[in-house]
């Protein structure tokens, strides 16, 4: 899979296809950009790299055309280019694909493909000869088996972004920019992300990758770029010569190790605060069963898919359980989210955005949306003891900026999760559901959130949480829970298992 | 209260409101001199703002927690004529004229729990429900007054509702009361802060913990409720119930509440935005009937008005993003 033949030895006399010099964005009372680098050859995979808040998405605007910058130049072939707007861009030869895919799922594949620049002669669109090319650019991408004809929204999130790449390609884009492509992808589908990759910078594309996965940009990438809060800090690392540690030093200003806190182990007569028995939900997952004590943290390790989220959704009332009981102190929970809130029991969603917050609201009406009614006299709020509490836990977690005025839709991901977390530790929870509680979240940020978490165990919480990545599950929980294709496959402490052996019982289910 | 941008974008937009106030007053004053400016025609401005008030008063709240109810007018219709078949009106004669007020308000109320629940349990889009209160309410209101117009000849209620207090109509108070505790109930209760969750991200809400099907039964309780309300200030002005009372009120109810600057897609509500918008509406009107200007033209203006407003909220909410970034 690591196929070591890097293309850099050979590129190193060539010249660099996209450069960009002293990039300035500033926004109204904010300097998103403050001076940004960027030199980007024909045929490399150019890795951009940063914190949440560094300054990547603005700088992937500006390529886009959806921003203007305040200074500085962008070259393309070493002649200067302006890209007013994203129209432009495409013009240029410069293809965007953004984190939440920017496709129309009513329409077909085809019409996505050619959507802005329709095959017509007058203004008649033809048809055959869409569905032709669009056969031909999907056989590049190595996804023949994707019908022009099929409607967008019947595909999964990697067909839809299979899409979105044959859009670029449509464009005969030179430059493709992809912002976390492999954030919305399982595991197989990010190796087949991966190799498209390869092909594209093979016939001389350049791609400029954005990830938070070091793993993924040592397998893919040829060169790096690190970004900190607005300023470049390193250009054009080769990928093979940088060891990673010095990256996270680079994006972080410190130090920063992926340690998970010390696991002070769970007493043996910690009394069970969460029991659930033979819960499912429908055909979604069977056969449930768990108890968690009072100080655990228990981990559920799964793909996209197995059913991880359902099973904390079905724990906490948000979906109806087919069959089994979940129990919270001994006591038999019945009814919906608002039961399972008042008995002690908070979720911290998947979906921070969607789920979780109210973007437009302050932060401090976000940490208190499970509890304002506690602190109200009567019907009347108290904003004021609010505001206190709220208050207390922004600096309690260091969450910034430390206002709790300002609106959650201002802050970044890593704060965004900080803020969900406050929120049930100013309700007061018995029992913690993390949903990917560190998804999108930079590196520095994480390891905040590991003792967080595991502070709130200590604290005498019981605390279930579900990731992804399996390294995390393994680090942070006291016990891991296997879930594949709806069944937990494996129940057993952290330390009795490892890594491979989880991949290949996660893998061993998905296959159909 | 908020951060800085988050302050300045209300105050603004509350700015822009009154100016438009201003320069209708302005306009009125120029093109008709004394008779705008008169306490005779202020009172009947008033007078006529305030059903729609009462009722937009409701409105508020069911789109800041991103519903619409279209069936208040009609609601409102049955209510007055519920409120004055013969029947209603001998109880009244022997126990009081809240027999009347009562009735009013009750057949309001069910008419909006009725709604709700269809929207909040039967999952019904809240546009359907209610587009089905409507046509159904009218429809009852006609059965019941055989398309007759029923006069109120309870005295006492007469006396109460069209008296006047320190100089304004007592209709005028009832908006008053109303608003004021509108502005209460949404930006300092529990009730309030649960409209806006709703409104902002109902999954959110759900997911913290708020009962969102008990509350959005609630909140189209609330606008029928209102409706009601409205119905007993159409009696008492008019005198009359009628199947044909309030007929296309919410359209000037929903205008009202969304130039007001409460967002269509729910999350922001603002009562002091809903009065202004009223105002704005009503002092239009009078002053296009001031000057003999034909109703038609007065539609056309509306329409203007109503894109404009729009138009400036997204520019507003477009600014506000752009420095939040």
């Amino acid at each position: 899979m690591v196929d070591v033949d890097p293309h850099g030895a050979e590129q190193q006399v060539k010249q660099p296809l996209l450069r960009m010099r002293g990039i300035v964005k500033e926004f109204p009372g904010a300097r998103a950009l403050d001076g940004v680098d960027l030199e980007v050859r024909p045929g490399e995979v150019h890795c951009l790299l940063g914190q949440n808040g560094a300054g990547k998405s603005t700088l992937i605007k500006i390529l886009a055309g959806a921003h203007q910058p305040t200074a500085g130049e962008v070259l393309l072939d070493e002649k200067q280019v302006t890209i007013p707007d994203p129209v432009a861009a495409l013009r240029l030869g410069i293809a965007t694909i953004y984190q939440e895919l920017d496709v129309v799922d009513g329409l077909t594949v085809a019409e996505n493909i050619y959507l802005g620049h329709e095959l017509a002669r007058g203004g008649v669109t033809r048809r055959s000869e869409a569905a032709r090319n669009t056969r031909a650019i999907l056989k590049r991408l190595g996804h023949s088996e994707i019908s022009p004809h099929r409607e967008v929204g019947s595909l999964p999130a990697a067909g839809k972004q299979i899409v979105s790449l044959a859009r670029a390609l449509s464009r005969d884009a030179r430059v493709v920019v992809m912002d976390e492509p492999s954030a919305v992808l399982d595991s197989e589908e990010v190796e087949n992300l991966h190799r498209i990759v390869r092909e594209l910078t093979a016939d001389g594309v350049a791609v400029v990758y954005i990830s938070h996965r070091l793993e993924e940009i040592r397998q893919l990438g040829d060169r790096i770029t690190v970004i900190k809060d607005g300023r470049t800090v390193a250009t054009s690392l080769a990928v093979a010569d940088t060891p990673t540690d010095d990256l996270i030093k680079l994006m972080t200003g410190r130090a920063v190790e992926y340690a998970f806190p010390e696991r002070p182990g769970v007493a043996e007569d910690a009394a069970p605060v969460l029991e659930v028995e033979g819960l499912a939900l429908g055909d979604v997952f069977k056969d449930v069963s768990l108890t968690v004590r009072a100080g655990e943290i228990v981990g559920l390790a799964g793909l996209v898919g197995s059913g991880r989220s359902e099973i904390l959704e079905t724990i906490y009332g948000a979906r109806r359980a087919t069959s089994g009981t979940v129990r919270l102190g001994g006591k038999r929970l019945r009814g919906g989210v608002d039961a399972a809130v008042a008995a002690g029991m908070g979720l911290c969603p998947e979906e921070r955005k969607s789920q979780g917050l109210l973007l437009d609201e302050p932060v401090y009406r976000n940490i208190t949306l499970s509890s304002f009614a506690r602190f109200a006299h009567g019907s009347w709020l108290d904003e004021k003891a609010e505001r206190a509490a709220a208050q207390e836990q922004v600096e309690a977690l260091e969450l910034r900026p430390a206002s709790v005025d300002r609106n959650a839709r201002t802050l970044s991901g890593g704060n965004q999760q900080k803020a969900l977390l406050a929120r049930w530790l100013v309700h007061g929870c018995r029992v913690l559901l993390l949903d990917e509680p560190t998804r999108g979240v930079d590196v520095g940020a994480r390891s905040e959130i590991y003792s967080l978490i595991r502070r709130l165990a200590d604290d005498g919480a019981a605390v279930i949480v579900v990731s992804s990545e399996i390294p995390e599950v393994l680090g942070l929980a006291d016990r891991v829970l296997v879930i594949s294709d709806g069944r937990a496959v494996h129940d057993s402490p952290a330390d009795d298992i490892d890594e491979h052996a989880v991949l290949d019982m996660v893998m061993e289910g998905s296959v159909p | 209260m908020r951060g800085r941008s988050a302050l300045s974008g209300p105050a603004l937009r509350m700015g822009g409101l009154v100016l438009a106030l201003v320069l209708l007053c302005v306009v009125g004053i120029v093109t008709t001199g004394g008779r705008f400016a008169s306490v005779g025609n202020i009172t009947t401005l008033l007078a006529l703002a305030a059903t729609t008030g009462v009722v937009s008063i409701g409105m508020t709240f069911v789109i800041t927690a991103g519903g619409i109810d279209l069936s208040v007018g009609s609601v409102l219709g049955l209510a007055t004529v519920w409120a004055s078949t013969l029947s209603t009106q001998y109880l009244a004669e022997d126990y009081g004229w809240w027999v009347i007020v009562l009735t009013a308000l009750a057949v309001g109320l069910a008419a909006g729990l009725v709604n709700g629940a269809l929207v909040a349990y039967g999952k019904v889009p809240a546009f359907m429900a209610t587009l089905a209160m409507l046509a159904a309410a009218r429809g009852l209101a006609e059965l019941i007054a055989g398309r007759q117009t029923q006069l109120v000849e309870v005295d006492p209620f007469l006396d109460t509702f069209r008296a006047d207090v320190l100089g304004l109509p007592m209709i005028v108070w009832i908006f008053v009361v109303v608003a004021v505790a509108g502005w209460f109930l949404l930006n300092r209760t529990t009730f309030g802060r649960r409209t806006v969750a709703v409104g902002g991200n109902p999954e959110a809400a759900r997911l913290a913990g708020i009962k969102i099907k008990r509350h959005t039964l609630y909140l189209y309780g609330l606008a029928g409720l209102t409706a009601g309300i409205g119905a007993v200030m159409a009696l008492a002005r008019t005198t009359a119930g009628s199947s044909t009372n309030g007929t296309l009120l919410e359209l000037d109810v929903i205008a009202a509440v969304v130039v007001g600057g409460t967002l269509l897609a729910g999350g922001r509500g603002t009562i002091t935005g809903t009065v202004l918008g009223v105002l704005i509406f009503s002092t239009l009107t009078n002053v296009f009937i001031l000057n003999n200007i034909d109703s038609s033209v007065q539609a056309i203006t509306k329409g203007v008005i109503i894109v404009g407003a729009v138009l400036l909220q997204q520019w507003f909410a477009a600014r506000e993003k752009a420095t939040s970034t």
